[in-house]
């Protein structure tokens, strides 16, 4: 051992480095060219209105898929997220319906502040009553389950059209999508900043190593107690985009999305330990999990497989890529010092 | 003459607090005949043989299931494919009924198996996350069983076989559910089997330690792999129960339970990062989540106000769990 | 260096995880201007009592007084405000992200940790890396720039030095040399005494999370600090060097070979060719990572050699598995007990967890033949298991006895240890050779990787020499001198036994 083997030289140059580090969300991306041209493929009058559909239909879930991102990246897990979603999607159905578009708006702002306090809300728990996150946020799924049955027990409800426009409209030509945009303007007003800035920093940091984070001066509760209600405020608009693509509010709709956001953050890299992913590979994979079934009934398959399908992606996308590390590199040594593979 | 007073009596306290949390199945215990109390208060004359009869057989499908579930959180795993496997099996064995009790009742259980075997090879053999394999395993079952519904229906009327729902309904003199006594031979199975076989101590080992285990020479993959064999088994023999009791099968018939499999464990305290615990407090958190819901049941709550209601508790129970037994858990 | 000058103070602190009391009154008393050493058996309470230093935990009881002003941290954050920096034992460096984001969330700037990445000859390190992807070594040092960044008034280096290499812990004692001719302080955790008595100027020692003196280096030697250590009880036990060897029976070597290991190549392993015979406890001497990790993953079943291959009594082995060296006779101890010990079981459970770990040993459990195996083992190794319900409350050396238990009641035929003396005191050790030399003189043989060069005399019949992934040379224990053994261990040439250039 000497001092050539400690100081590591430059080997990878910063490209090599930046593949190797971002390469599960580069075959995410990979994956949505791919299963975009089977769409064009066997889809040959795709046009603005297809492009239209899958976002609208994908909103939902990009949001969902955010919300949970935020979560799982601070080194925590939300099973709460779809019934948050259903709570703020019923709040603003109840509220907007028969009302103009501002009142919309502010039905709007007042939803992703509750939807934020009630995320952080299911942090503070968590770490209040040291319960496993899982735990806590799978019966907190039960309670905001619950309050959405009490705000509005059957679908029904509404929202303005102006309101609805906003993801189902267009921006300028009809091959560019309001929802896309709003998704885009939404997610990087709130993530881009928080990223580039200490609490960003901070929450990378609390979902890596909780004792190396503290030692480094990050305040531990407060940043997971944050990344809880950042989630929050994604579920919430989640719940909107919900609201925006069918039009009613459903105290049920929302539930399926917290399963399909984990898959959606799974697909889109981030690692559940926390720590490592963003929020790109998620939108991504949102897309990707809209338009697998949906290409798969064009093409004749009975739509009742959509579930399935969705499922065996899921596994098998996680079981390559855990083949990958398995083949490249052996176990973890057991003596301290051995050099790996 | 106060202050020894209060000091022996602080004593008594500490040591009180001790007994607790070397033994926390009695604040269980006690916290099972609190919500019996409850009862009792609300409606008097409640409490009796015939409601602790239809007590257990309302807890045994969760019961079962939370042994699955046991064994598989002691391993630091979830499984949550539980209530879509229940669903499957009890979907399965009612739509073959058709062809006879023996084929409807194997057939389910197979279900059961296969799904237990493809969770055991995602997680064992391939190292897939726990909550990303079965989270993934419980959407293929849902879909498959809606196509399977849809391609099935024309063979005859889904109908539970009478095996099954004396299994799950029928009650021995007219009081003694049957069903108590497969759980009983379930639950008396893995307490023991947890305590004195090989296996059962592999379970907790590979829980707590996996690298340990290697070291050791223990092959953790086919303890995985049995492990979620096994609990998917008990999810199919728990789905049967199930449709046993209620004597009519749906496409969700065990959703509910998915949230309740994983609570009974916590609150029975297992760790869910594994390694701790064991069947005796999830039998007994089974029990409470049971007793609980009926204590809604009788108050005539709203359904919303009783999910509120069951979540929050669920939440308070496992927070009191983790306040009695202090900080190394 | 008078006694006003008190930079630090402490009294009666005390901290307890549950029932579990980790420091019961720690006292320490830093001087500006001096290297302070804190000494102590493992379990003694020295990383705790670092930890509640610096706002890593929270004392239940005591006070901390900084130039005679009461303190309490609430993080390692507040402490560095006020001037006491610590490097932790465990790398405290997030590992997903990289160098640069490190610093910038303590707050460090390029032009205040520069000179100090400078000094500790870190200069060309890649800050735009993962830390995960640094070695070990390397990080502890960034770990220290940081520190030395904030100038602290104190510095605090708890066992920093365990994980380097000699050369690396040289630059570590430069920095602390500098640091007290500047007027401020350090404080030392260390298990090496020679290190101790060469840099510090007094020690604080430590014994069962109480301090029980204070030791000027200058003027006293080291056995008054082993002797504070151990306390009164155990002072006699303590044994002369060699006593061990002494007193056990001759080894009849048996002459047939346990384990012949022919050209063997993994990582760090070049070719390394030797004959393990029943009877005998050979020692493997190197310096940090020559290669001596890979070859006892080789040989645990732990990973499949590149090439070369092992014979167990005769016959060549390829192990898939550690499941099939066990079965073939071939069991490790290692050096981090963490790996080997489930921290949530008993002791029994522990010691017998190899024995069910075979398919027909699934089935139920014969208790009473397992406890009287468990209990011949935990009784020939001396093990309190008063605390035994759970393994996490023994002691560091009860734990690892509780390692080489397990393979006692078991059963095996070669014995791989890995550095198992790392960080324990020296009543455990002297146990842990007593057994090890025992085992040999039953027919069992032994292969002993030490840090610690004198132990090989102790308990070694034969030495191995590695440096650059091979045997350079081999030593009677008689000739096995720390002196020899260190030449040999920095490839210098001795006798012709090997290559000497370097291999790096």
């Amino acid at each position: 051992m000497s001092a050539q083997a400690i100081a590591r030289p430059r080997v990878a140059p910063n490209v090599a480095r930046l593949l190797r580090r971002n390469a599960w969300t580069l075959g995410t991306y990979g994956l949505f060219v791919a299963v975009m041209i089977f769409t064009v493929a066997i889809h040959p009058n795709y046009g603005p209105f297809e492009v239209q559909s899958l976002v609208v239909g994908a909103l939902p879930l990009a949001f969902a898929a955010v919300a949970e991102a935020c979560v799982v990246l601070g080194g925590g897990i939300d099973l709460s997220i779809g019934a948050m979603m259903a709570v703020a999607n019923v709040v603003a159905a109840r509220y907007m319906n028969h009302h103009d578009f501002q009142t919309a708006i502010l039905v709007s702002v007042l939803v992703l502040v509750g939807g934020t306090l009630a995320g952080a809300l299911n942090g503070v728990i968590a770490l209040r009553t040291r319960v496993p996150d899982i735990v806590v946020t799978l019966a907190m799924s039960f309670v905001w389950g619950g309050v959405a049955l009490l705000i509005l027990p059957q679908p029904g409800g509404g929202a303005p059209d102006g309101f609805l426009a906003l993801a189902s409209g267009n921006v300028l030509t009809p091959w560019i999508p309001a929802g896309i945009v709003l998704l885009i303007v939404v997610v990087g007003a709130i993530w881009i900043p928080v990223k580039l800035s200490r609490i960003g920093l901070a929450l990378y940091a609390v979902g890596s190593d909780r004792t190396a984070a503290f030692r480094r001066g990050v305040r531990i509760g407060p940043t997971r107690v944050f990344s809880y209600a950042l989630g929050g405020f994604f579920a919430a608009c989640g719940g909107l985009a919900l609201l925006m693509s069918t039009g009613i509010g459903s105290p049920l709709a929302g539930t399926i999305y917290t399963l399909s956001a984990i898959s959606a953050i799974v697909l889109g890299g981030v690692s559940l330990a926390g720590g490592r992913g963003g929020v790109m590979g998620p939108i991504i994979a949102a897309l990707v999990l809209t338009m697998v079934p949906a290409d798969l009934i064009l093409s004749g398959t009975d739509p009742n497989f959509g579930q399935v399908i969705q499922g065996t992606l899921i596994v098998l996308v996680v079981m390559a890529g855990g083949l990958a590390p398995l083949l490249r590199s052996r176990r973890r040594a057991i003596v301290p010092g051995a050099s790996s593979g | 003459m106060s202050a020894p007073a209060t000091g022996l009596r602080q004593g008594r306290w500490v040591a009180f607090q001790g007994m607790l949390r070397d033994r926390p199945s009695l604040v269980l215990v006690g916290v099972l005949l609190l919500l019996v109390l409850a009862i009792g208060v609300i409606r008097p004359g409640t409490i009796g043989p015939s409601w602790v009869a239809n007590t257990i057989l309302f807890a045994a499908p969760l019961g079962i299931v939370a042994a699955g579930q046991t064994l598989v959180m002691l391993t630091a795993g979830i499984d949550l494919s539980v209530a879509a496997t229940m669903t499957a099996a009890a979907y399965v064995a009612a739509s073959q009924s058709y062809f006879g009790s023996a084929r409807a009742v194997l057939l389910a259980l197979a279900v059961g198996l296969v799904v237990g075997l493809v969770n055991g090879l995602g997680v064992a053999v391939f190292r897939v996350q726990p909550l990303i394999m079965t989270l993934g395993t419980g959407l293929v079952i849902s879909g498959g069983l809606l196509v399977y519904s849809l391609n099935v229906s024309h063979q005859g009327p889904p109908a539970v076989p009478d095996i099954v729902r004396y299994v799950g309904a029928g009650k021995l003199l007219g009081i003694v559910p049957v069903s108590a006594f497969l759980w009983a031979a379930i639950a008396t199975i893995v307490i023991v089997g947890l305590r004195q076989t090989g296996y059962g101590r592999l379970i907790f080992a590979v829980g707590d330690n996996p690298i340990a285990c290697r070291l050791a020479g223990v092959r953790a993959w086919l303890v995985l792999l049995v492990t979620y064999v096994i609990c998917g088994f008990l999810s199919g023999v728990a789905g049967l129960v199930l449709v046993g009791a209620i004597n009519a099968a749906d496409l969700s018939l065990g959703d509910v339970y998915l949230l309740p499999s994983v609570a009974a464990v916590v609150i029975g305290g297992t760790s869910i990062y594994g390694g701790n615990g064991g069947y005796a407090g999830s039998l007994l958190g089974a029990l409470i989540l049971t007793v609980l819901s009926s204590v809604f049941t009788l108050l005539d709550a709203p359904d919303p106000l009783k999910q509120i209601l069951y979540g929050a508790i669920v939440v308070l129970l496992a927070a009191l769990y983790v306040r009695t037994t202090g900080d190394d858990g | 260096m008078t006694d006003d000058a008190i930079l630090l103070e402490t009294r009666g602190l005390k901290k307890n995880y549950g029932a579990v009391v980790a420091l019961r009154s720690g006292d320490i008393s830093v001087r500006a201007g001096e290297i302070h050493a804190l000494m102590g058996a493992n379990g003694a309470g020295k990383s705790t009592l670092v930890k509640v230093l610096t706002g890593d935990v929270t004392p239940n009881a005591g006070t901390i007084r900084l130039e005679g002003r009461e303190v309490r941290f609430n993080s390692p954050a507040n402490a560095r405000k006020a001037g006491l920096a610590s490097v932790y034992q465990d790398v405290s460096l997030v590992p997903l992200l990289t160098v640069a984001q490190n610093l910038r969330l303590t707050g460090t700037t390029m032009a205040a940790i520069r000179p100090w990445l400078e000094e500790l000859e870190l200069g060309d390190v890649d800050l735009a890396e993962y830390a995960r992807d640094l070695p070990t070594p390397t990080l502890h040092l960034l770990d220290l720039a940081q520190a030395l960044a904030s100038l602290p008034r104190l510095l605090i280096l708890d066992e920093v030095t365990a994980t380097l290499p000699a050369d690396l812990s040289e630059r570590v004692f430069r920095v602390a040399r500098r640091w007290r001719d500047e007027g401020r302080s350090v404080v030392l955790i260390s298990h090496r005494m020679t290190e101790v008595k060469a840099l510090c100027d007094r020690a604080t020692v430590l014994r069962d999370g109480s301090t029980v003196g204070v030791v000027d280096l200058a003027s006293s030697g080291q056995e008054e600090i082993v002797s504070l250590m151990l306390g009164p009880a155990a002072a006699s036990v303590v044994v002369s060097e060699g006593a061990v060897a002494d007193t056990a029976p001759a080894p009849k070597v048996d002459p047939s070979p346990a384990v012949e290991v022919r050209g063997l190549r993994s990582g760090l392993l070049q070719d390394v060719s030797f004959t393990l015979r029943r009877g005998e406890v050979l020692g493997i001497v190197a310096l940090e990572a020559q290669g001596q990790a890979d070859l006892f993953e080789c040989l645990s079943g732990n990973r499949r050699p590149d090439a070369g291959e092992i014979l167990v009594q005769g016959k060549t082995r390829r192990f898939r598995h550690p499941h099939e060296a066990i079965g073939a006779g071939l069991v490790l101890v290692p050096a981090d007990r963490a790996l080997a010990l489930l921290r949530q079981r008993s002791v029994l459970e522990n010691i017998a967890l190899p024995m069910v770990n075979q398919l027909k040993r699934w089935g139920l459990i014969n208790t009473r033949a397992e406890r009287k195996r468990v209990k011949a083992a935990t009784d020939r190794l001396e093990i309190d298991t008063r605390a035994g319900s759970r393994v996490m409350r023994l002691s560091g050396g009860n734990q690892q006895k509780v390692t080489i238990a397990r393979w006692l009641a078991t059963g095996f035929v070669t014995l791989l240890c890995f550095d198992p003396t790392r960080g324990i005191d020296i009543r455990t050790k002297e146990q842990i050779y007593r057994v090890l030399r025992e085992l040999a003189a039953s027919g069992s043989a032994v292969l002993l990787f030490t840090s610690e060069l004198p132990e090989i005399q102790l308990a070694c019949d034969r030495a191995l020499v590695m440096f650059g992934g091979r045997v350079v040379a081999e030593l009677t224990a008689h000739d096995a001198t720390e002196a020899a053994l260190l030449r040999a261990a920095h490839g210098l040439e001795r006798g012709g036994t090997g290559p000497a250039e370097a291999a790096s």
